[in-house]
Formats: structure tokens, C-alpha cells, sequence
């Protein structure tokens, strides 16, 4: 170090000489080009810019030049100096880079390691069908109305017009519940919850109605002693097997897809009348040749049958208190094990009946 | 209904190119429903024909069997040069000059059963003399089909045997309704095939019957509302051994019923013709007047089933001086059947109550091809016509006389009037329909029809009992339109309010459940005695109060449950026993719960509403079915895995499914231990809401187990969900929170083993006082450090200040008064 030297002549002092300056300003650009790692950088950096380096010492030593030298090389140190800063930067973010870079990859894991600790579980896919079906009239404004399965026989088969001798009342294989005069039957079907509703409600009636019910039927690949139907009632004015006929399209394209309609075929219910049958086009092989022809779900039909509906007998109207000249209505039904077995192509009714897990999980929470 | 098409064309002009699935797919749009579409006789081929055994030598074999070795005639066309051709037989009805039916080889019989020639026996046999089985003609297999010379008497050998006895022809099978009983018959299909192409229909009815007398068989009507009409003919001097002709069996035997003899075909015949049912006795059998007369309370008759009947005072008997000898409508009596001897033969033709028949054949549980015709309405004009037919079809086939006495007894119900708006078929159809369409439609379904401004008035065909009301002409005059023909407008519903919030909550526990892992389960709720035995339910217990069906599936499952656990076991033990060993199963459904005094549910008028009062005795009189929701679960609750050890399922997860679920509808509980079948008396936990006991979780009792085939350790839960998600707060308030810091503290109680956590926790934030904000449990522990009968619970206590961050010395303070009312409640001490 020294001190300033006031008594040569300026003109007479070397300046630090440009080479001098550029071999450090070079040795240092190599040297952090050569840090492999930010602990080398680190020491570099001491190496190079630190009170010992020598382009400090140097910066150091322009205070001692004379004034007409200490410009340039001032300007000299000063763009030396930060050229290396400028260096040790970028190696800097670089290494950084490179060691985040290096920390992601030694964390890697095994993503195909399972982590099944936490169990699955899925509701049944004969609820969510419920439910499924219930939104698709929630939102046309209809409402979701219940009733007991336990039923009044006065509610499941005379208020129908279904009365004592009446010959369907034997098609029907009814549960009957003792004491044997006690008027109680295990619902066989969801159509009380019809009269329930139209006793209770004013119309306009526009009400969804699924739920389980009972026939006396031993259980085999397609028969089940308990089942599910969904049954379907508007009563307003001037309703006609029109608006029947368009529900049940919106109805059967909501749950199997644009293009499945309906079509209906003359029937017999006593509640209704006139009454139909009504048909789906197979949404497997819609009714076009030549795949309906191998069909199996329809069985070269082209339709499936999916349940009864019809013109609201005007004598359920007057049993159940509604004026049948102001007012008309319609009703449908169908099963949901049907509907569920040929949506999902469900073979055996024993697998929806049985309470298999494996039945169950692949349905999840909807379908 | 089956309908052989070659039977349905003699009333019918149909087109000659029209395909039975063309005709069974027109009907079925016009309400007659196909069953099943079949043509028998349609395999067969190649040369089935009528031979004649010229001679046959029986030959004994080892088996103990002795063939026929015959030389069989089979027309110039199929004998060999010898004249005949050599055929084994096994059957020994037959002999020598007798007709048969010889598939030689080549042919293909009923079912697809190829005929080659063949080495059976010593001899290369040139193919096989049938019998009635192996042609599709019935089930006699006892010997080979011998044509008889009286049926058969143009038949020569080589004649094409198919023909001979019409083995070909199309079945329709029809599903016909309620509605449509006139269906029930050849006539009745046949007139709305004729609707289908629109051709002319020929009505068999329409026949010239002779006027009554007073020389028929005397009959006597006492009770003319079961019996309006009562119609009878006799046939004497009959054959008895008279074969039916081929025809005729055969159609009878297409269209579903059993050939039998000459006079019973005969009635069948005309019943599937006409749709009339007919009763024939044997006239010989007969003594005095034939009585029609309601049976007395235990009067006995022998029905031609060979069942021994006892009668009700409600059965319409047709009787003589010997006693009842027929249960009206439904069936004949044993003494006066017709038999292989029976030469006289009193035909009857009768219209009986629909409702009456019904009944009766409901009672007896005697459902017959007459009840069903008579119970859905025969046509009433009928029994002259029927009795007619059949005593010209006797004579004819069987030789003898129709006597000259005709009886009719009664009259037919007088036809209704129907009036409707003329434009009601539209408005109730949505098709546009002019009135004149609606008036030709009614008219061509037979219905008698003036039109007065905008109201027309239909008068109904005899044939047609089933349109009473203005929206039944609506049916009949839209599927002659065609229902496809119906447009297809959605109706604009008024907004709606959307699920119900009970229904919405409801949805919310199963999603809940599901997403912890638990799987829906559906189970039948059909229960019994051993049920409650397995669940060591004690005799008072109220869950054996039960709803009983009268007619269970299952004598060992007589009863509704009133616990959703049995079946929600026995499908646990179904998984475990296919080898799922983890599962966690839940179900939400109803149970049935009968009222306290069981009131009978009336059957109460169907002309006008019921009142008030009536409506709420009969919604009284239905049990109460609240739903409940329940879960069990086996095996692991986590299974272990290469992150470290599992978890097994436990009381715990019982009680947390509970709790889960609670949280998800927002309604607090809490639970205390409890002693409570199924459930393991020690590890059984009672919830409740606020002070109400809806429902118990944790470890079953390891018998339960036992008995329900479940794994050891299972848990359950169940809870009445009615009631909780009653206590569901409909909006609820948010709660206030404080966002100055927490200061937390963790202290360690020592207590005695048996002291209930939950009581030391409340005690602590009751001590505690306004500033702890949680408390929660964090560690159990019991060892040789605390000593016997004592456990150490640690709890963390979060506190904080609404207004102010805490000083330590606050907290600390909040600390020791919580700790100490322990002390002086419980005896804690603090661990250090």
C-alpha cells in the first residue's frame, strides 16, 4: 500500500499498466468460468474481488497515480471490475440454477407407487339412477314427491281404479300385511304416491315420484321380490298424450342421449286411459340396420320396452278430489333395475340385488 | 292368445302377401301385444310321408328289446325296387295294412332332428316311423303315430304327411289386456285384423240359430245376477268313439290346448273361435233340472281336476237333483264329464257375472280358460250362437242328432250409452282428429254412434263390456288414428321449488359416506325370528315390534325389519365370504314401525274425495317408516402398505361414520358409552342429539358375529336419519372468530381408567372459561408410570381473545383453573 506520492512528475509515472489490468480482469473471468459449484464461486469471488484481489488492490492503487494518469486508469479498473462482477452474476443464477435443477431430480419419487391407505367407497348405482332421474325433471321445474312403501290398499289399488274385483288387481302379485283386514299392502308399485300427491297438492301438479316397491316374485336373472320404479304425474289444464309424449322424449334423451325417442303402443292400465306402452329407440344400435339386426340389447327390435304411461283415468281425479272437467293429466312409469340393466348393460339382476363391492365401485358417485 | 294364421284367415280376407310379423306388428299398434311369433312345422323338410307296413317280423335282441323289422310301402316315388322300403321299429301299436308316418332318409323333423339311414339291428334302416312327439303333434310318445282309417280315408302311401296333418302353419301369440277380453278368441282378433287392412271381416257368430222352446233340457236360473243367460242344446245318438279330424285338433292344439276327445275338442274349438266358454255334460248323467243357484257355506263339489272343493255362499253353482255339478264359469264337476262312453251330450252355453266368476276362481285359486274369458267380459250375445255351433260341429263330426229343444234362459244386459264431446279425442290426444274421424273410428270399432251438435253418443258393441266412459271412446278412436300419430310437445311446469331440504340432506349423508369409503348397499327388508336370535335382541326388545306380511316369500323371513343391521350383516358376510376381506358397506332405508294400537286402514269410496277426518285416519293407520342409515364394516380400515403398517376397521370408525355424517348436515352430537344389543357392551357408543338417543356405533358383541358369519372385531352403526337431519339448522348463523394470535398450551391428566374422556374434556373448557378456543385430545396413555387403573390424557387448548392478543400470564391462568376444576371434579392430577 502506499501513500500518495505528490513529488514525481506525473508525466514521469507508468500508469498500472493496461496489460496488467486486463491479465486480471482475464484470470478472473476464467476463474468463475471454471467454479464448478457455488461453493467454488465463492471462493472465486474472494479470489477476485475481495480486499486482496488484486484488482483491488490495484483500484487502490490509482489514488496514488498522478491526476493526469488517474482517469484512465481509473476508467480502466472500473470496467475490469465490472466485467468480473458482472461474470460472477451470471455464474451465480447459473449455478443456482443447476443446484435447484439438481435438488428436483434427487427428489424424485416413484409416482406409481400406490397409495391406496385411504379405501374407496360409491354409492349404488340404483340411488344415483334416482337421483340422476330426479334432476332431469327438477330442472324443468317438476318436484321430487315420496311416499311410504308400507301403503294404504285403499292408496295402491282403489283410488287407481284398480277396485276389489278387478282382474288386474290379481296380475299384481301383492305382499298383503296382517292382521289380513287391516288395508295394508307392501306398495306394488310407485303410482299411491300419485294419489297421495294429487290429495295433498292443488294442481298444477308437475311431480317425479321414484322409489321402491314389492312384488311377490322369487328372485332370478330378471326378477327381483323388491324393485324400483319411477313414476311420473302432471294434472293442469289442457294436458294432453302431447305433452306426454314430449316428456318422455326429453326424458329419454337426458338419460340415454340426443336422438332416443319414444314411440307408443295401445295398452291397458286402469289408472290410465287411454294408455300406452312406451318404447325407447335402442340406444345401442338406434334402430338402424344392419347393426339392429345382432342387437343384443334389443334383440333386433330396434326398441326397447321401457314402461307404461297414459291420460290420467278421470275416475283417479274424482277418488282423489280433483275436478276432471277443468282438469287433466298424465301419468308414466318404469322400472329402474330395466332401465339401469340396459343403460350399463347390466346382464343379471342378481348383481344389482346382491351388494357385491365389486358391483358397486366402478359406478363411483354418479352416473 | 295364440292364433294360428291359417285359422284366423277363414274370417278374414287378409292380403295374400302380408307376413304374420307384418300382421303381428300392425295388431300390436293397435293395442294386441306380441308375445311370441313361431311357425311350427317350419323346419320341417324333405320326405315325410304316409306309408303303409306291408309285413314286420318282431326280433328279440340281447337288450331284452324286441325291433320290428318292417317292409313299409312309401308310394312308387320312395320304393325301392322291391316295392317298399326296410325301416326298424321299436313300437308294437301297430299292424299289418295300417297307416303311418314314415320319415325316410333325408328328412328333417320338428326341432331340427335329421333323419339318415342308419345300421341299427342287423338291418340298415331307410329312416323311421314317428309318433305324435317327434311330429310337434303333443306329447304322446308311448307308440308311433298310426293314421286312423276313419280320418284318413283318402290317404294313400307317398302322400306328403306334413299335409296330411297340417304340421305347418304361423303361430301369433298375443298378450291380450284386461280391456280387450273380446281378444280372447279367433273372432275377436280376426275383427281387428280386418281394422288393420281395412277388409271385410266375417263374423262366425253370425249364424241362424233356431228360436227357444220349451223342449230343451229344463234349467232354472235362481240367481240371475250371477247368471243372466243360460243357453242349452242336446246332442244324442253321438259316437263316443269318434276321432276329432286332424284340422281341428291340430288348431286347438296350435292355439295352446290339449286335444282330448271329439266332444270336448268341440267346445274348445268353439270357446277359442267365438270366445264363448261351453260346458258339456254328459246327458246321461244328468238328473232333473239343471239349477243355477249360489252354493251354501260349506257345500262340497268334486271338480274335474279331481279336487275335492268347499264352497263358499259367494260360488254360483250349476246344480241338479244330485248336487252341484259345476262351479259356474270356472269348472265343470267329475260326475257329469263327459267320457269315452258319452253319447248324449247337454250343451252349455251360458253368460255369468264377471265379478262372481272372478271371485270364485280367486278363491278356489282355479284360474281356467273359461274364468279368464268370463271374469274380463264375454260378449252376452253369444250363448245362443256357441251352443249352436257346437251341437252342428257334433253332429257333423260325430254323427247323431241335435235335438229340437233349445232352451235360453234370461236375457243380455241391455247396451249403454256413452256421450262425449265430439272434439274430446283431440283435446285429450293432442292429434288433430275432425269429428268425423272420430265418429267412423268408434263406428269401426262396432260402436252404434249419433252425433247431436258438438256431443256425440256412442252405443258400445255387445262385444265390447269394457267402454263405459267418454276417455274409453278417446282410446278406441286414437289407436285407429294411430298413436304414432302424437305429437310431441313438452309441458311448461311452473317454477318448482327443487329437491326438498330433507332430500337434499339425505343425498349429502350417502355422498358423505361414500366419500369415506363406505359402499351403498340395497338389501331386501324381509326378516324373521332367527334374525333378532342372532342379534341377541331380548324378548321385550322393541325392535321385535313388527309389521307381518301374510304371504312372505320365505316363512323364515315373515316380518319388515325394524333394523337395517341383518341385512346389512348378511351382505357383509356375502363380500367377506367371496373374499373381499376389507369392506365398509352402508344403506339408507326405511324401517316399519306399527302403531301402538293397530287401526285397520279403511277401504274407503272412490265416487268423491275422502273427508278430512278420513284421510287422516287413514294416513294414521299406516305404520311409521322413518329412514335410517347404517354402516358396518370388517377388516382393514387402511391397509398396510410400503408406507408403513395398516389400520384395522374398529368401534372407532363406527363412531367417526356417525359423526362424519352429522357434520356433513351440520348438527352437533355427542356420544356416551352405553350397553345396547348387538353391540359389544363394552364398546358400544349411544349418539345423541342434544338430549335425544338417535342412534349406537361401535365393536359388535362377538356372538353377533358369530351368528351373522362376519369377521371378529366388525363394527356397526345405526342411527334413525329422520331424526337427525331434523335437528339440521335450515340457515345456518356463521360463526365469529377472532383473528388475534393463539396461545397454546398442553397439559397431561392423570385420571382413574374408567373416567370417560369426553367428560374430562368438557370439564376442562368449562374450567377454562371464554378464552380457550378448541380443545382436543391428542394422546392415551396407560402403563406402569401412571400406575394401575389410571390412564393419562393429553390435551392441547388453544386460546384466544376476540378483542387482544393474550399475555402469557392470562393463558396460563386460563390453564391452571381448567386443570384444577379437574382435579376437584375428577381427581386429575397434572402430569409435569
Amino acid at each position: 500500500m502506499s501513500g500518495p506520492n505528490s513529488d514525481y512528475d506525473p508525466v514521469e509515472v507508468t500508469p498500472l499498466k493496461a496489460d496488467e489490468v486486463d491479465a486480471m480482469r482475464a484470470a478472473a473471468i476464467v476463474a468463475i468460468e471454471d467454479a464448478k459449484d457455488l461453493g467454488a464461486l465463492k471462493q472465486v469471488r474472494i479470489e477476485h474481488t475481495a480486499e486482496r484481489s488484486p484488482l483491488a488492490l490495484a483500484n487502490r492503487e490509482i489514488g496514488a497515480l498522478p491526476p493526469q494518469a488517474r482517469k484512465e486508469a481509473g476508467m480502466r479498473v472500473g470496467q475490469a471490475r465490472g466485467a468480473v462482477n458482472k461474470a460472477l452474476a451470471a455464474r451465480q443464477a447459473e449455478l443456482e440454477a443447476d443446484h435447484e435443477a439438481r435438488i428436483l431430480v434427487d427428489e424424485a419419487v416413484d409416482v406409481t407407487l400406490p397409495w391406496d391407505r385411504e379405501p374407496r367407497g360409491a354409492r349404488h348405482p340404483l340411488t344415483t339412477i334416482q337421483e340422476l332421474v330426479g334432476d332431469v325433471f327438477v330442472a324443468m321445474g317438476w318436484e321430487v314427491a315420496e311416499g311410504p312403501e308400507v301403503e294404504a290398499e285403499w292408496l295402491n289399488f282403489d283410488a287407481l281404479n284398480l277396485g276389489p274385483d278387478h282382474p288386474a288387481r290379481t296380475m299384481q302379485d301383492t305382499f298383503w300385511l296382517e292382521p289380513a283386514d287391516g288395508g295394508l299392502v307392501l306398495r306394488t308399485h310407485t303410482s299411491p304416491v300419485q294419489a297421495r300427491t294429487m290429495l295433498t297438492r292443488k294442481p298444477p301438479i308437475y311431480v317425479i315420484c321414484p322409489g321402491r316397491v314389492y312384488r311377490t316374485d322369487e328372485l332370478d336373472a330378471t326378477h327381483t321380490p323388491v324393485f324400483h320404479q319411477v313414476e311420473g304425474l302432471v294434472v293442469d289444464r289442457g294436458i294432453s298424450m302431447a305433452h306426454l309424449k314430449g316428456t318422455l322424449d326429453h326424458f329419454a334423451e337426458a338419460m340415454f342421449g340426443a336422438g332416443i325417442t319414444t314411440r307408443f303402443r295401445p295398452s291397458y292400465f286402469p289408472f290410465t286411459e287411454p294408455s300406452a306402452e312406451v318404447d325407447l329407440v335402442c340406444f345401442v344400435c338406434r334402430g338402424q340396420a344392419p347393426a339392429v339386426a345382432d342387437c343384443r340389447t334389443c334383440k333386433g327390435e330396434g326398441w326397447i320396452e321401457w314402461g307404461g304411461c297414459g291420460v290420467v283415468n278421470p275416475r283417479v281425479l274424482v277418488a282423489c278430489g280433483i275436478d276432471h272437467e277443468e282438469y287433466s293429466g298424465f301419468a308414466f312409469g318404469m322400472g329402474l333395475e330395466r332401465t339401469l340393466m340396459f343403460r350399463h348393460g347390466i346382464e343379471d339382476m342378481r348383481d344389482i340385488v346382491e351388494g357385491d363391492v365389486r358391483f358397486t365401485l366402478p359406478f363411483g358417485m354418479e352416473i | 292368445m295364440r292364433v294360428p294364421l291359417s285359422w284366423l284367415r277363414e274370417y278374414v280376407d287378409l292380403p295374400g302377401d302380408v307376413t304374420p310379423a307384418d300382421l303381428a306388428h300392425r295388431l300390436t299398434a293397435l293395442g294386441l301385444k306380441l308375445e311370441a311369433l313361431t311357425a311350427p312345422g317350419a323346419d320341417v323338410a324333405g320326405p315325410l310321408v304316409v306309408g303303409r307296413v306291408l309285413s314286420y317280423t318282431d326280433e328279440p335282441q340281447k337288450n331284452g328289446k324286441v325291433i320290428r323289422w318292417c317292409q313299409v310301402d312309401v308310394g312308387p316315388e320312395h320304393n325301392d325296387e322291391t316295392g317298399s322300403r326296410g325301416i326298424v321299429c321299436g313300437a308294437h301299436n301297430f299292424a299289418q295294412g295300417d297307416l303311418v308316418v314314415v320319415s325316410l332318409p333325408g328328412t328333417v323333423l320338428p326341432g331340427g332332428f335329421a333323419i339318415a339311414a342308419r345300421k341299427t339291428y342287423g338291418h340298415v334302416s331307410d329312416g323311421m316311423i314317428c309318433s305324435a312327439k317327434e311330429l310337434g303333434l303333443g306329447e304322446d310318445h308311448e307308440g308311433i303315430l298310426v293314421l286312423g282309417a276313419a280320418l284318413d280315408d283318402s290317404v294313400k302311401p307317398g302322400d306328403d304327411a306334413a299335409s296330411v296333418l297340417y304340421l305347418r302353419d304361423d303361430v301369433i301369440e298375443f298378450e291380450i289386456n284386461p280391456d280387450r277380453a273380446y281378444a280372447l278368441s279367433l273372432r275377436g282378433v280376426a275383427r281387428e285384423a280386418a281394422i288393420a287392412y281395412d277388409v271385410p271381416f266375417r263374423d262366425p257368430a253370425n249364424r241362424d240359430v233356431p228360436a227357444p222352446n220349451q223342449d230343451g233340457y229344463p234349467v232354472r236360473v235362481e240367481a240371475p245376477d250371477g247368471c243372466p243367460v243360460f243357453a242349452t242344446r242336446t246332442v244324442t245318438g253321438f259316437d263316443p268313439a269318434a276321432p276329432t279330424p286332424r284340422w281341428l285338433a291340430r288348431r286347438v292344439q296350435l292355439a295352446g290346448m290339449r286335444p282330448i276327445s271329439l266332444a270336448v275338442d268341440i267346445t274348445n274349438y268353439v270357446m277359442l273361435e267365438l270366445g264363448q266358454p261351453i260346458h258339456g255334460y254328459d246327458g246321461d248323467r244328468l238328473s232333473g233340472p239343471i239349477v243355477v243357484r249360489r252354493a251354501s257355506e260349506g257345500e262340497r263339489l268334486t271338480t274335474l281336476d279331481a279336487v275335492r272343493r268347499t264352497l263358499s255362499a259367494e260360488d254360483l253353482l250349476i246344480t241338479d237333483d244330485s248336487g252341484p255339478i259345476g262351479m259356474a264359469g270356472v269348472m265343470g264337476g267329475q260326475t257329469t264329464e263327459l267320457s269315452e262312453h258319452t253319447s248324449h251330450v247337454v250343451i252349455e252355453a251360458a253368460h255369468f257375472d264377471p265379478v262372481s266368476v272372478f271371485r270364485t276362481a280367486r278363491r278356489h285359486k282355479l284360474p281356467s280358460e273359461a274364468s279368464k274369458r268370463f271374469e274380463r267380459g264375454v260378449d252376452p250375445l253369444l250363448p245362443a250362437y256357441a251352443a249352436d255351433r257346437v251341437a252342428q260341429l257334433l253332429v257333423e263330426h260325430g254323427g247323431g242328432t241335435i235335438r229340437p229343444g233349445v232352451t235360453y234362459v234370461g236375457a243380455p244386459p241391455e247396451g249403454r250409452t256413452i256421450t262425449a264431446d265430439v272434439d274430446l279425442p283431440a283435446r285429450i290426444t293432442g292429434i288433430d282428429i275432425d269429428a268425423a274421424t272420430a265418429v267412423a273410428n268408434l263406428r269401426t270399432v262396432g260402436c252404434i254412434v249419433t252425433v247431436d251438435g258438438e256431443t256425440l253418443t256412442a252405443v258400445p258393441p255387445s262385444w265390447r263390456p269394457d267402454l263405459n266412459d267418454p276417455y274409453d271412446l278417446v282410446e278406441e278412436v286414437a289407436r285407429i288414428v294411430g298413436y304414432d300419430k302424437v305429437p310431441s310437445v313438452l309441458p311448461a311446469a311452473p317454477s318448482g321449488g327443487g329437491w326438498t331440504a330433507g332430500q337434499r340432506l339425505r343425498r349429502r349423508t350417502a355422498l358423505t359416506l361414500a366419500g369415506a369409503g363406505y359402499v351403498e348397499v340395497l338389501t331386501y327388508p324381509f326378516v324373521g325370528e332367527g334374525d333378532w336370535t342372532g342379534l341377541g335382541l331380548p324378548e321385550d326388545d322393541a325392535r321385535r315390534r313388527t309389521v307381518r306380511i301374510a304371504n312372505p316369500l320365505s316363512e323364515q323371513e315373515p316380518v319388515l325389519r325394524t333394523t337395517l343391521l341383518p341385512g346389512l350383516l348378511k351382505t357383509l358376510a356375502r363380500n367377506v365370504g367371496r373374499s373381499q376381506a376389507d369392506v365398509a358397506l352402508f344403506e339408507t332405508a326405511p324401517v316399519y314401525l306399527p302403531g301402538a294400537e293397530q287401526r285397520p286402514a279403511r277401504i274407503l269410496g272412490v265416487e268423491q274425495r275422502p273427508t278430512d277426518q278420513e284421510w287422516a285416519e287413514l294416513q294414521a293407520a299406516v305404520p311409521h317408516q322413518p329412514q335410517h342409515l347404517a354402516v358396518t364394516l370388517s377388516g382393514a380400515r387402511e391397509p398396510a402398505g410400503w408406507w408403513g403398517k395398516g389400520r384395522p376397521a374398529t368401534w372407532s370408525d363406527a363412531v367417526e361414520a356417525v359423526r362424519r355424517v352429522a357434520a356433513a348436515v351440520g348438527v352437533p352430537v355427542e356420544v356416551r358409552s352405553a350397553v345396547y344389543p348387538p353391540w359389544h357392551p363394552g364398546r358400544c357408543a349411544e349418539v345423541l342429539v342434544g338430549d335425544d338417543v338417535i342412534g349406537h356405533a361401535g365393536e359388535l358383541h362377538p356372538s353377533v358375529c358369530k351368528a351373522f358369519g362376519v369377521p371378529a372385531r366388525t363394527a356397526a352403526a345405526e342411527i334413525d336419519l329422520d331424526a337427525l337431519l331434523a335437528r339440521a339448522v335450515r340457515i345456518t348463523p356463521a360463526p365469529v372468530f377472532s383473528t388475534y394470535p393463539v396461545a397454546k398450551e398442553d397439559v397431561a391428566l392423570v385420571v382413574d381408567a374408567e373416567l370417560p374422556a369426553a367428560t374430562v374434556a368438557e370439564t376442562l373448557r368449562e374450567g377454562a372459561g371464554d378464552l380457550l378456543e378448541s380443545v382436543r385430545l391428542f394422546d392415551l396413555y396407560t402403563g406402569e408410570q401412571i400406575g394401575g387403573g389410571k390412564k393419562s390424557l393429553a390435551f392441547a387448548l388453544r386460546f384466544r381473545a376476540p378483542d387482544r392478543t393474550l399475555t402469557e400470564a392470562e393463558t396460563a391462568a386460563a390453564r391452571d383453573r381448567a386443570v384444577a376444576l379437574t382435579g376437584e371434579r375428577h381427581g386429575a392430577v397434572q402430569r409435569r
